[in-house]
């Protein structure tokens, strides 16, 4: 029992990451018809804003000490973060230890230009190409993209710490009146809460609002929105950014879990594909509910009593269940009729 | 000749002329002249080139053919290796009956995810494709099936080798202890001194460059065939195809095994040339290469993957090389401040950044010659044709009448 619960748990963080990442690739998929390979690329460079943010904070003065000398027998040289010094020593460290939280603030507006710039520099160019041009094209500035952040940021992880006042860990054993400790770190769910939150905002916005709603009537029929004289393209280029910002929040905000380095994107990227394909092409909640249950099957088959008896599973029980549910059901999970189907 | 029409033989001719003429074109450059540097006219890369070439032009009948795009083929590459290196282990270095060990089990992996992935098309094969070379990465670093059987099959993240203790059935005190053929080694090169050059001619080389011929002339017969037809039919519309009764899956299968061949003869290939077998070969990076090759050099085009793999193994080694010292060289005419500047300018997409370059090459190709290398040259050669008209003879524009359309 205890052993379930702390797989589940560990499935959440995980799975909320690939549940935000296809998100973002579905509703560029249902709005534009666009196979974004580059869409990890996106979760990458979110990820690292965060380690951004944390290096413009922590820039600092150095300062000579009079008093204090180091092991060699030089005068101590002291780094101050300007922060510290603007704001006063603890205010200073506090803002510095919340740097990635910030970092949301610094990412939206950052995340939403480049998914528009991206969207209206490229990606417009591509929708009469067929698919695999736009596969393609995408796979090639996902490679630009990636190496472009290692030129500037190396190839090494970053670790990008997450807020002191979440660095612990809650034991879900003592919450729940078990006798065993089931320890789960504090960041983890705020990533789970997180990821709630927008996946909430999202469906919100697409349910509650104008926009929105003008939104899914695209999605189903483009051609009918056009002729009632509502200028789609425009709101569809809108919903691109806000799909690059949501794969870019989600990236923020992982960057305590896993230091941030070049090629993450990619490694998520691959399996958000299965994560979408799993769901369903074009369903938003087939998304989100198959990234969850793939985040917690792969966190099930990472179990040490399973790994001993069969070792690798965890990388292959998600392209094993992917196969299976494609071939069963083609439509995936929650898939819409006369979506991509050929 | 040799039941290829005119066009085809000229292709045939000068892909064997490269060939085998490679070990001089790839070392223009004096030996230890400052351009030393550029020449690739070493084995092992050459090897590279024509084992790759292979590999592309397998992936470009299925992918320029029938338009179905795979992002796994990169598994059949690494399940040829590992069929290689197991022949090496059981029965000895000579490199045959691994080779063929090597196509067969390539073809068998081939028609079952073939016959599986083939009753999705679009970006559903893609997906298909992609989820069963990772799988097949993840065992075999894992070596999930040695724990079954008892001994190691893959094993794992160290790479398959060959170890003494092996049985090698067939090996005798007499042969070479390293892949060979009937007793001539692969790695024996003779190095001719010509003046300031110096030639490698390596045995494995030139092994490797017959099967590359045999496998463009294989090809070229492909293309050309009513088969090649019906493949290029499914590109075009398969929907059309079914309505009139005809199930193009058989088609499409054979193509994707015959694709998956090809990729396990490259493997095997690899694996006689260095006795080596590790999981990073089938990785899903590998794979897009080997699409990457295929589309800059033109997809659809019989040349084009050849030219595609060349290429960027070429630039992938050269441009690897060239650091910070180099481009001082280059731009050392310039005064010192505009020399650092240009220095500055051009060291991201150089030495390390390379991979920033392929990318952007990538995009520049996909966005404006979606026909690769080959539609670049050919547009070319267009602008050359028209400015001849423009000089004007009457004659010309009526040999370019009746020449058939190019295609």
């Amino acid at each position: 029992m205890d052993a379930i619960l702390l797989q589940i748990l560990n499935g959440l963080d995980k799975g909320s990451a690939y549940a935000l990442i296809a998100l973002g690739l579905t509703l560029i998929f249902g709005t534009l018809g666009v196979v974004n390979f580059a869409h990890g690329a996106l979760f990458m460079i979110g990820a690292f804003c965060s380690v951004t943010v944390q290096r413009i904070l922590t820039l600092s003065t150095e300062t000579v000490s009079e008093t204090q000398k180091d092991f060699l027998g030089n005068p101590l040289k002291i780094q101050t973060p300007y922060v510290e010094g603007w704001f006063g020593p603890e205010v200073g460290s506090a803002i510095i230890s919340w740097s990635v939280p910030l970092a949301i603030v610094f990412a939206v507006p950052v995340m939403l230009f480049i998914g528009y710039a991206m969207e209206r520099g490229l990606i417009k160019h591509f929708y009469k190409r067929p698919h695999a041009d736009q596969i393609l094209v995408t796979f090639g500035l996902a490679i630009v993209l990636q190496e472009v952040i290692k030129y500037f940021y190396g190839a090494n992880p970053i670790p990008t710490p997450a807020p002191d006042a979440f660095r612990g860990s809650l034991d879900f054993g003592a919450l729940l009146g078990l006798d065993v400790s089931l320890a789960y770190p504090y960041w983890r769910l705020v990533y789970f809460g997180f990821s709630a939150v927008i996946i909430g905002a999202v469906f919100a916005f697409l349910q509650f609002t104008t926009f929105g709603m003008v939104v899914r009537a695209g999605m189903a029929d483009r051609e009918t929105v056009g002729l009632l004289g509502i200028n789609i393209d425009k709101r569809f280029t809108i919903m691109f950014g806000i799909a690059a910002a949501v794969a870019g929040l989600a990236g923020v905000m992982y960057a305590p879990i896993n230091s941030p380095n070049y090629h993450m994107g990619m490694d998520f990227l691959v399996l958000s594909f299965v994560v979408v394909v799993v769901g369903g092409m074009g369903s938003l909640p087939g998304a989100v509910l198959a990234g969850f249950l793939l985040g917690i099957l792969e966190s099930f088959a990472s179990m040490n009593e399973i790994k001993a008896y069969l070792p690798g599973i965890d990388q292959i029980i998600i392209y094993l269940v992917a196969i299976i549910i494609l071939l069963t059901r083609p439509r995936g999970l929650m898939g819409r009729k006369g979506v991509m189907e050929e | 000749m040799l039941g290829i029409g005119k066009r085809d033989t000229t292709l045939l001719i000068v892909v064997t002329a490269l060939a085998l003429l490679a070990p001089f074109l790839l070392n223009p450059f004096p030996e230890g002249s400052a351009m030393a540097q550029f020449n690739a006219g070493y084995p092992d890369l050459m090897q590279r080139f024509v084992i790759f070439g292979i590999f592309a032009i397998g992936f470009n009948i299925l992918f320029g053919l029938t338009g179905y795009l795979s992002f796994g083929h990169a598994a059949f590459l690494g399940i040829g290796s590992y069929a290689a290196v197991w022949m090496f282990k059981l029965l000895g270095y000579n490199i045959l009956p691994g080779m063929v060990l090597s196509v067969i089990v390539s073809a068998l992996f081939a028609l079952l995810i073939g016959y599986i992935s083939l009753r999705r098309s679009g970006i559903y094969f893609s997906i298909l494709t992609l989820a069963f070379a990772q799988m097949l990465f993840a065992i075999a670093y894992s070596d999930l099936i040695g724990r079954f059987v008892g001994t190691s099959i893959t094993n794992g993240e160290t790479g398959l080798q060959v170890y003494n203790s092996d049985p090698q059935y067939f090996h005798s005190v007499d042969k070479p202890n390293i892949p060979h053929l009937f007793g001539q080694e692969m790695q024996s090169t003779y190095t001719l001194d010509a003046g300031a050059w110096s030639f490698d001619f390596n045995f494995g080389y030139y092994f490797c460059a017959l099967i590359l011929i045999a496998m463009f002339y294989l090809a070229i017969r492909i293309f050309r065939s009513p088969f090649g037809l019906m493949l290029r039919a499914v590109k075009s519309n398969q929907q059309r195809m079914n309505y009139t009764g005809l199930n193009t899956k058989p088609y499409t299968l054979a193509a994707f095994v015959i694709s998956g061949m090809y990729a396990g003869l490259a493997g095997g290939l690899m694996a006689s040339m260095d006795p080596l077998a590790g999981a990073e070969r089938m990785q899903w990076t590998a794979s897009g290469e080997v699409v990457l090759m295929t589309i800059l050099g033109g997809a659809g085009t019989l040349i084009g993957p050849v030219l595609g793999a060349g290429f960027i193994k070429y630039f992938e080694n050269i441009f690897a090389k060239i650091n910070d010292n180099v481009l001082h060289g280059w731009f050392a005419f310039l005064p010192d401040g505009l020399e650092d500047m240009m220095v500055t300018l051009v060291h991201p997409f150089v030495g390390k950044g390379w991979h920033l370059t392929l990318g952007l090459m990538f995009m520049l190709v996909v966005i404006f010659l979606p026909g690769g290398l080959v539609e670049g040259g050919q547009r070319i050669g267009k602008v050359f044709r028209r400015r001849d008209e423009k000089a004007g003879s009457v004659e010309s524009d009526a040999a370019e009448q009746r020449k058939p359309a190019a295609e």
